[in-house]
């Protein structure tokens, strides 16, 4: 392993030396931007190199309307919230679900727990904090299916489901210079399929290349990378083998696509992208939470001072923002990068000086 | 006794039935019983030395779990606390605090297993005390242990005697009790089922400190928070460097599968049966293979070293040969969401 790491930091640096000036790879994952701090891999890579950590951690694009709402949903005596652990600590403007100290908050690891949790409490109707993109999409439409098949009636998701590529465009559109390429998702793109990422590639003229989430598939993937910008070219590559093919995977998009559909929604950082967020069809309406408590949106607020949103579109680092480290650490996070581990500014701060 | 399957706000009301639980289930869990002292406080014979002093409460959930429950956790975690000082434990005592409606067969288990850990760990549990709280007020069990022991001469575990060019060393592999527990209460099942290091490490301690005395300059269980939290502490306290090799760390495979579902770093995770030394470079080789001569010590590694430094740090060199600084953890690791 260690001979294609040196083969992979040699090809970098030397692809980097023909290009003369900064270059700027974002990865789009979260699981990408832990995986990078946790391998030292900045330690490994040229001076003028350098890695933006973009959308891809899921808690850290869920606008704080959404958060809002879950709170809300949560201080009803009739409800229980069943979350994926990192949303406990995402700050909205009451506090956070954690902070609420609620017995009805139930951390659970899969959407079939929450649908247990329904199942078992049949006088409280069960909330699923469904959040995270093209990967965590198919389990909730599995288990609205299930839900809708065994008519459990006290089960609904609240959906905050977003997808990847409108927001790659979406961040290049915003005419962003600073973005040279993507590193892009491992997980993502095998349900994606790389040709996905097509739009990025011929429209926008960026090279994205796939990579898995060991410390070699990055170097690989950063390395790829390098050489096509040297190159001047923009393909769409992978260094994630046979996981990933062009099309990705049919049955499972079959399945996001049966039950879901794209709407315009509120990014954090990101405003409202259009057709980059993803709400339960009509016909499973009484499955959705926003309807079934008759919930509109809670308007958008940022924490005063947060840049998260600046630090989402790579146009900032996270030290270079006011409150990172003082106001804002893991222990008192402001924004939501600072909450799940796999958000820019906690990768930063957990493995960073 | 035999008509009360469950604990009763009297079991702790100071009357009949307290003396029945403490005369009939509890006292005779501990051997013969000959050691346990049923006045307010307990007397021990203490040879000529230094007395050290500890104490510790345990909270687990579940109160079983492989490879170990909360009565075990609740001897070793004290024995532990003394041996890493280089103490020699002398004596326990036992509290309880019980959740009313708790299965009397539950408690007689975790009695049972506070028994033989205190005996396989020559420690007498001398005195106690038996409190019930009502249902919902408590969950199940909670147990305090306090310990006494006695200073071996040539045992000075403290910061200010790490110098750099020491060694680190730890017996075995990281991360265990913690993903264990994490597992079991999320419902993850693996081929290789995760099973907890608990375990009390005073032979481990004792070998050490018998053979190399001075050599041994500090020793820690790395419990709560880790190895990242316990060398954060080091590096801090000692105004020394401590740089891990992520290579030598010794690591379950199925611990390593699971933390990385989870999202964890094994770092930060528990250990119950771990020690964490820092010796002189000297003798780190032969304090590895003298603890691999042990059972709890088979996967004993070096697994970093100690420099000068003006800014203190704990910093781990990657597998894939990168750099990064390993900080002391927030202390509630959450699963994430993919």
């Amino acid at each position: 392993m260690l001979e294609r790491i040196e083969q992979a930091r040699k090809a970098i640096h030397a692809a980097c030396e023909k290009v003369s000036r900064p270059i700027q790879v974002m990865e789009v994952c979260g699981t990408h931007t832990v995986s990078i701090f946790r391998h030292g891999i900045r330690s490994l890579l040229p001076q003028h190199l350098k890695l933006l950590s973009g959308p891809g951690c899921p808690v850290c694009v869920t606008d704080q309307g959404y958060i809002d709402v879950v709170l809300e949903l949560a201080q009803r005596d009739d409800t229980i919230i069943a979350t994926y652990g990192d949303m406990i600590r995402v700050p909205g403007k009451g506090g956070s679900l954690e902070s609420l100290h609620r017995s009805n908050i139930k951390v659970v690891l899969s959407t079939d727990d929450g649908l247990a949790l329904a199942k078992k409490h049949p006088d409280k109707i069960v909330v699923f904090v469904a959040v995270g993109f093209e990967t965590t999409t198919p389990p909730s439409a599995v288990v609205v299916a299930d839900a809708a098949r065994e008519g459990v009636e006290n089960f609904c998701i609240l959906s905050g489901h977003k997808l990847v590529v409108p927001a790659m465009k979406a961040l290049l559109g915003a005419k962003n210079d600073k973005i040279d390429a993507f590193l892009s998702p491992g997980h993502v793109s095998v349900i994606l399929g790389s040709d996905a990422y097509k739009p990025v590639v011929e429209e926008f003229k960026r090279p994205c290349v796939v990579a898995g989430f060991e410390g070699v598939q990055i170097m690989e993937g950063l390395a790829r990378i390098c050489e096509q910008l040297a190159d001047g070219r923009a393909e769409i590559d992978s260094v994630y083998g046979a996981a990933v093919t062009p099309e990705g995977n049919k049955v499972a998009w079959k399945i996001i696509t049966d039950m879901f559909e794209p709407c315009d929604g509120a990014w954090r950082g990101l405003g409202v992208i259009p057709g980059a967020t993803m709400k339960l069809k009509d016909e499973y309406k009484q499955f959705d939470a926003m309807h079934r408590f008759g919930i509109k949106e809670v308007p958008t607020e940022e924490p005063a001072g947060c840049q998260c949103g600046q630090i989402l579109c790579g146009l900032m680092d996270p030290p270079q923002c006011g409150l990172f480290g003082k106001k804002c650490t893991p222990d008192t996070p402001v924004g939501p990068c600072m909450v799940s581990t796999e958000g820019a500014c906690s990768a930063w701060y957990k493995y960073s000086s | 006794m035999e008509d009360n399957k469950k604990i009763m706000m009297a079991h702790g009301g100071g009357g009949r039935l307290m003396g029945e639980l403490i005369q009939k289930t509890i006292v005779p869990k501990f051997g013969d019983g000959q050691s346990v002292q049923l006045n307010d406080s307990a007397t021990v014979d203490v040879p000529a030395g230094k007395l050290c002093f500890t104490t510790d409460s345990f909270v687990v959930k579940p109160l079983f779990f492989n490879g170990g429950d909360i009565g075990k956790l609740a001897v070793a975690g004290t024995v532990n606390d003394l041996a890493v000082a280089g103490a020699k434990p002398l004596a326990l005592s036992l509290s309880l605090i019980l959740e009313e409606g708790l299965e009397l067969d539950v408690l007689e288990q975790v009695l049972e297993s506070i028994g033989n850990t205190a005996k396989a760990a020559n420690v007498n549990i001398v005195t106690g005390d038996t409190k019930v709280v009502e249902t919902g007020s408590a969950d199940g069990i909670y147990i305090n242990t306090s310990g006494v022991g006695v200073l071996a001469d040539h045992a000075v575990s403290s910061f200010d005697r790490i110098k750099p060019g020491d060694c680190v060393l730890v017996n075995g592999n990281i991360g265990d009790h913690g993903m264990t527990i994490m597992s079991q209460r999320e419902g993850l099942k693996f081929d290789t089922p995760l099973k907890s290091d608990c375990a009390c490490l005073h032979e481990l301690t004792e070998m050490l400190y018998a053979e190399f005395g001075d050599r041994v300059k500090f020793m820690r269980d790395p419990t709560r928070g880790g190895l990242a939290a316990t060398l954060n502490e080091v590096a801090q306290s000692a105004g020394v460097n401590v740089e891990l090799t992520e290579t030598s760390l010794p690591i379950n495979k199925t611990v390593q599968t699971a933390a990385d579902m989870l999202g964890f770093d094994l770092l930060n995770i528990a250990n119950e049966g771990k020690v964490l030394a820092v010796v002189s470079a000297d003798v780190a080789n032969k304090a590895i293979e003298l603890w691999k001569s042990h059972p709890l010590g088979q996967n004993a590694a070096m697994i970093g070293t100690v420099s000068e430094t003006d800014s203190p740090l704990v910093e781990l060199v990657t597998k894939i040969g990168g750099r990064r600084i390993v900080q002391t953890p927030y202390g509630r690791e959450l699963p994430r969401i993919c």
